[in-house]
């Protein structure tokens, strides 16, 4: 029997980055993957004849530049195309909109308040601050603060002296960055309602957090550190929908030698004396591996496909409370035409962003109450974009795809699974939104897939359907993601990796668990990383 | 679910009515019909988001007009608050370095402020209208920090950059254009000096101000009155040589003068990403306004504690460079090595024949240690790099000092 030097359980786009490391370091690599398709969360599927959805990811950002130029992935046709910034529509008939032009950001903003509009600058800085802070430490394996190896002790010292430049009063300022609600962040710069909603929307989103719970003003940081082709802060939509980006990846992994193998869900991962050899596939069937690199969430991977009791007591029990809370579903839809919102002009650019009704902070934490409560807001915070007015190539001429990403909604109604018809109700609420600030929305409707944490988990793996795979929240970031002492792709198992979300740096299309992890590999492997571009500057 | 309600006669009709500001991102000035029709490089830059001329149609020129006749520049993009209220005079003591209270109504005085870790915030200039209304014109926009800083004070913080049109006139016949125009009293301005004239049936306030230190005033009316008193100062100065002129030219007569520019020559702390970027007063040249006797004003103590334990680690000087090579953004250095600063403005002084540059450097380099300084220039010739290492010498601002600014009454050119 054929024995691989790697197997990376699921291919999502952590996984199949992580894989094409390897592969490109010379290991010969097998990626699994459950379903029929790859992609994991960052896929493109086409559920109606003509259509394609992005059907969980729907925007790119985080995708590391440096993972795109060392995999070729432009070469491989990866394009991704900015859009200018959206809205949020407000009660009153009226919206804010954000505009990429810092003017044309003030004055819009000075439509509602000439002090809030003045504030911008100051918000800016101290955010970018922040950013600025916490972005190299996105492609670095965080160091662990318990051990004395060369190494952690270098990168704890990187990291304290980075921390000491900030200066006393920045140190402050940093320390109550990471703890604070993003809705008393917000209050200490803007006045209204509308432009707090606005920003606090970075703050909460993928989050079982509402905006005025502690810790959501770092998860806004977290939406912040992307960029489209060096351009800081933009978001775009990836030609062909977010299936373009592991497409893209999966055929750079062939090109250079690896193997995918599709319709091939793990059942187990062997374990013989504390060492991985391999996994069992649900049909049975054993594949040999040196090392197993999963790609599936730190719950699934501990808790369904390794036995317990090769685990120790206490990372298990660590695993089992590590937050990874469904907070979100996902209704995606093939429209006829474009649908109208009467208050944005014909030839506002916002309708090509990210779009949204929720108008106040009070409405979104009101949201989240509804939550707490075991049910799908009544009144929900959408994340809603079009992304074929800039990419025609996911619809026919004339039509569009709506991508609705919807918060809050939980992993069991009222305790109970989720039953089709909650599906359904669910997704009526969301319309229901939507044709109130756009008329004759429902007619246009051609083919709507509706996705709760049930189908989130059952289709993608995704633990309670948690975008993240387990929340940024500052207890699960750094050396403590997913778990205190696993903080660097390890397990307690030998060989056995992690690679996904749950690891740092955490959620979003980002790429940098995966790679993050491919660097640890090689290191226990003492292969070099010389086709691993080191991180870009900060400038 | 919340509906939507859309009326036609929603109480927030101006705010809808203002939305199609996206199709326009440089607005244009009050005087933009009479700019665009002397406009003949197509040569504009964004000032604050407005759409303003760099040149208009020879720099150079242009730059002989600010100091051989008369030169027209509009300022009007240029932010501008009007600050009223009994505790006006209290409020501003608060906020700026200097003594608002020895600033009589009809002056002006040049200012800055800061935050409470004492670096500057921006600086500008306060025009006192009355006793208890200020004007304050600065390059970056304060609301917040204004608004903030007058918890507790009787006073109103308005912000009227778009309502207040600006201009410039600035140059050895300045005075003679707007005693031609009409203005009449205006001999009596004396430097810093401001006053109220009559201008189609409104209010034109001028200023014995300027950005240039050449003779000349600085004009300020309302929008709607702006077309009529460019013509009245273009008809007014043409026996004069009055030009409408652009940034460049006006930045180069600043530069012989000594005056700096927030975000060219120090960060303003609200743009500072690096926080050691941002800058005490004493730090770029504006230590002379603190008044540490007046009381208590936003970041006294910080500027009193940095004083005492010196820890002022920067200065802003003037540079003489060897030379007639300008030597903008170029590395200063010590004993040709030791790199101990930047050039942030530099130029050829045409008035002083002279080859200058305004720089900041790391303390002792500019303070105590004065000798043996140089500067790295990177003259780009014909896609070759001709690199010069120029010797630097501290020299007092401003570079050229004309006799004309002050001279009372203004001279008759």
């Amino acid at each position: 029997m054929k024995t691989w030097d790697a197997i990376v359980i699921g291919g999502g786009h952590n996984g199949l980055v992580n894989a094409c490391y390897l592969q490109r370091a010379g290991l010969d690599v097998l990626v699994v993957e459950k379903n029929d398709w790859v992609g994991g969360a960052a896929v493109s599927r086409s559920l109606t004849p003509g259509f394609l959805y992005s059907n969980c990811s729907y925007v790119c950002s985080l995708f590391r530049p440096e993972i795109m130029r060392d995999l070729e992935l432009p070469r491989f046709g990866l394009q991704v195309i900015a859009y200018e910034g959206g809205a949020v529509f407000t009660r009153d008939g009226d919206y804010l909109a954000n505009y990429r032009d810092h003017d044309a950001h003030r004055r819009e903003f000075a439509r509602f308040s000439k002090r809030d509009a003045e504030a911008y600058d100051r918000y800016a800085r101290d955010v970018t601050r922040q950013c600025r802070f916490i972005q190299p430490l996105l492609m670095r394996t965080a160091p662990d603060p318990t051990s004395l190896k060369p190494r952690d002790v270098g990168e704890l010292m990187y990291l304290a002296k980075k921390f000491h430049d900030l200066g006393p009063s920045q140190m402050a300022e940093t320390l109550r960055f990471w703890t604070m609600s993003i809705s008393e962040f917000l209050d200490e710069y803007f006045e209204t309602d509308v432009i707090k909603a606005n920003f606090s929307i970075s703050g909460i989103i993928g989050t079982a957090l509402g905006p005025m719970s502690p810790g959501t003003a770092y998860v806004l940081l977290h939406h912040y550190m992307g960029e489209v082709d060096g351009s800081v802060g933009a978001w775009g939509y990836a030609r062909g929908g977010m299936g373009a980006i592991t497409k893209a990846l999966s055929e750079s992994f062939q090109a250079s030698g690896g193997t995918i193998r599709i319709g091939a869900e793990v059942d187990k991962v062997l374990v013989k004396d504390g060492r991985t050899t391999g996994i069992v596939l649900a049909n049975g069937e054993e594949i040999r591996g040196k090392l197993v690199i999963s790609n599936a969430d730190v719950k699934r991977t501990f808790l369904k496909l390794v036995e317990e009791k090769e685990l120790p007591d206490v990372f298990l029990r660590r695993v089992k409370n590590f937050k990874i809370r469904g907070s979100s579903g996902k209704v995606n839809i093939a429209l006829d035409s474009l649908p109208e919102f009467p208050a944005l002009p014909k030839d506002a650019p916002s309708i090509r962003g990210d779009l949204h009704f929720t108008d106040s902070v009070e409405r979104m934490e009101r949201a989240y109450d509804d939550w707490k409560a075991g049910r799908w807001s009544a009144d929900p915070f959408l994340d809603m974009m079009i992304p074929t007015t800039l990419d025609p190539t996911m619809t026919p001429p004339g039509k569009h795809f709506m991508s609705c990403f919807v918060q809050y909604c939980p992993p069991k109604v009222e305790g109970r699974d989720w039953t089709d018809a909650d599906r359904d109700a669910f997704a009526e609420t969301v319309i229901s939104q939507i044709a109130d600030y756009s008329p004759g929305f429902r007619d246009r409707i051609i083919h709507m897939e509706v996705r709760t944490p049930r189908e989130l988990e059952a289709e993608v793996g995704l633990t309670e359907g948690n975008i993240f795979q387990g929340e940024l929240t500052f207890d699960q970031l750094l050396f403590n993601r997913p778990v205190p002492g696993y903080a660097q792709y390890r397990s307690p198992i030998g060989g056995l990796y992690i690679c996904g979300s749950s690891t740092h740096p955490g959620g979003g299309v980002m790429g940098a668990p995966g790679r993050n992890a491919a660097a640890e590999i090689l290191r226990d492997l003492s292969k070099p990383t010389r086709h691993m571009s080191p991180a870009h500057d900060v400038i | 679910m919340t509906k939507t309600a859309k009326k036609t006669s929603s109480p927030y009709a101006g705010r809808i009515a203002a939305r199609g500001h996206f199709r326009t991102l440089r607005l244009d000035t009050p005087f933009q019909p009479r700019i665009d029709a002397l406009m003949k490089q197509n040569d504009w830059y964004s000032w604050a988001g407005y759409r303003a001329p760099a040149s208009l149609w020879d720099e150079e020129l242009e730059y002989f007009a600010i100091r051989s006749q008369a030169a027209l520049f509009d300022i009007s993009p240029m932010v501008k608050y009007l600050i009223q209220g009994s505790d006006a005079e209290a409020f501003l003591n608060r906020v700026t370095l200097r003594d608002v209270s020895k600033l009589r109504p009809g002056r002006v005085h040049y200012t800055a402020w800061c935050d409470d870790e004492g670096h500057v915030l921006d600086d500008g200039t306060l025009f006192r209208l009355t006793d208890d209304a200020f004007r304050l014109c600065c390059q970056e926009r304060h609301l917040p920090w204004l608004l903030d800083s007058a918890i507790g004070y009787d006073v109103s913080v308005v912000e009227e950059t778009e309502e207040i049109a600006g201009l410039a006139l600035q140059g050895p016949t300045s005075f003679a254009v707007l005693r031609d125009a009409g203005f009449e009293g205006v001999e009596h301005l004396k430097i810093f000096d401001l006053a109220g004239f009559d201008h189609q049936g409104g209010t034109v306030t001028i200023s014995r101000t300027g950005f240039t230190g050449d003779l000349g005033y600085e004009l300020f009316v309302p929008a709607n009155l702006a077309l009529s008193l460019w013509d009245r100062l273009m008809e007014a100065g043409q026996m004069r040589g009055i030009r409408a002129i652009g940034y460049t030219a006006l930045n180069r007569a600043r530069l012989e003068a000594g005056l700096i520019v927030a975000n060219a020559d120090f960060t303003t702390a609200e743009h500072a990403l690096r926080a050691n970027r941002a800058r005490m007063p004493d730090e770029i040249g504006l230590g002379f306004m603190v008044d540490l006797k007046k009381g208590h004003f936003n970041g006294s103590r910080a500027i009193e504690a940095a004083r005492k334990t010196r820890k002022l680690g920067h200065i802003l000087v003037g540079l003489e460079i060897e030379g007639n090579i300008p030597a903008e953004h170029a590395i200063v250095y010590h004993n040709k090595k030791k790199e101990v600063g930047l050039v942030s403005a530099a130029g050829w002084s045409p008035l002083a024949k002279r080859n200058i540059a305004i720089a900041s450097l790391s303390r002792p380099y500019g303070d105590t240690v004065n000798d043996d300084l140089w500067v790295e220039i990177y003259a780009l010739r014909e896609l070759k790099y001709e690199k010069m290492m120029k010797r630097a010498k501290v020299v007092e601002r401003p570079f050229v000092k004309l006799p004309r600014r002050m001279a009372n009454p203004p001279a008759d050119f």
